[in-house]
């Protein structure tokens, strides 16, 4: 897959997964393992990337005796997320007919 | 491995990025060492489930950027002092022609290989340039009735399809492996820049 998309689409599968709640690190990889595998320095460099985008927010909070960073979206991480969906129906319409287009050659 | 040996390798094994890039990298892999043992495992299996140190190293390098890596190794670590900077001065027309050389013979050779691959293409450029070419002057002798030179060129140009077939398979796989080289290239290089104990 094209690197920049991958990218792109990484970066709203990280969004998504903080969506309804805040998150943390290792919850976020396994909400997203049946779909996408990804390392934790792929996550932790996308956390970053969205977090100087101004797409999330981080804030420690005590866990167990011990601080753990939640990842909260904001505004604009919601709207990214908008703004893919509209993207995605567009390139959902190009594949439609890119295979109907290739149905017709075989 | 416990989770402070694990700590401790990483941190060393960084060593070379900043200070602030250390802490974070270190803290994030702690909080999810932590994760994965409230989840009920032991801290071997939660760190070995993530790899090996020197593994999640070139993780990490793979998500720097060099030029950060570059940026950080040059950066003085204390104020120098007077002599050294006269000393600086002093063996620059030395150790600065030496390093420009050295960078000018990593560019050459990097851009021979490239160039290598771009007479790859253009060869297989020429020969499918041939093979329409080769056709277009097998009909045109045709036309004219000149059927021997026509079937040489016909023949000709099917010689050159054929190859040029051939020569796009190899062309692809150069690319492929030229692109893969520079990914190894650039990921050795970042490796230089970590992992050594900078001196007090």
């Amino acid at each position: 897959m094209d690197v920049q998309l991958k990218r792109g689409i990484l970066d709203v599968c990280v969004l998504a997964a903080i969506k309804s709640e805040p998150s943390y690190g290792y919850k976020i990889i396994k909400d997203m393992q049946p779909y996408i595998e990804m390392s934790e320095s792929t996550l932790y460099t996308i956390l970053k990337r969205l977090e100087s985008a101004e797409m999330l927010t981080v804030q420690s909070a005590e866990h167990g005796g011990r601080l753990r960073k939640y990842y909260h979206i904001t505004g604009a991480g919601l709207k990214r997320i908008e703004d893919f969906k509209l993207e995605w129906r567009e390139i959902m319409s190009i594949y439609q007919f890119v295979i109907k287009e290739d149905r017709k050659d075989d | 491995m416990t989770k402070r040996e694990f700590c401790a390798e990483l941190r060393e094994k960084l060593s070379g990025l900043t200070q602030t890039q250390i802490d974070e990298w270190v803290s994030f892999y702690g909080e999810i060492i932590d994760d994965r043992v409230e989840e009920g495992v032991s801290e071997e299996e939660a760190i070995s489930a993530m790899g090996t140190v020197d593994e999640i190293v070139m993780l990490i390098l793979r998500e720097v950027p060099l030029s950060k890596l570059v940026k950080e190794k040059i950066k003085p670590k204390r104020r120098l002092r007077a002599w050294e900077i006269v000393l600086l001065a002093l063996g620059s027309p030395i150790w600065l022609s030496l390093l420009i050389a050295a960078f000018a013979v990593a560019v050459a050779l990097y851009a021979s290989v490239c160039s290598i691959i771009v007479s790859l293409w253009a060869v297989f450029g020429s020969l499918v340039g041939c093979a329409v070419g080769g056709v277009a002057a097998g009909v045109f002798c045709f036309c004219f009735g000149f059927i021997p030179s026509g079937l040489v060129f016909i023949a000709g140009a099917l010689v050159c399809a054929g190859l040029s077939i051939f020569m796009f398979f190899g062309c692809r796989e150069a690319t492929k492996g030229i692109l893969w080289l520079t990914k190894k290239t650039v990921l050795g290089i970042k490796k230089c820049f970590v992992g050594r104990k900078e001196r007090a």
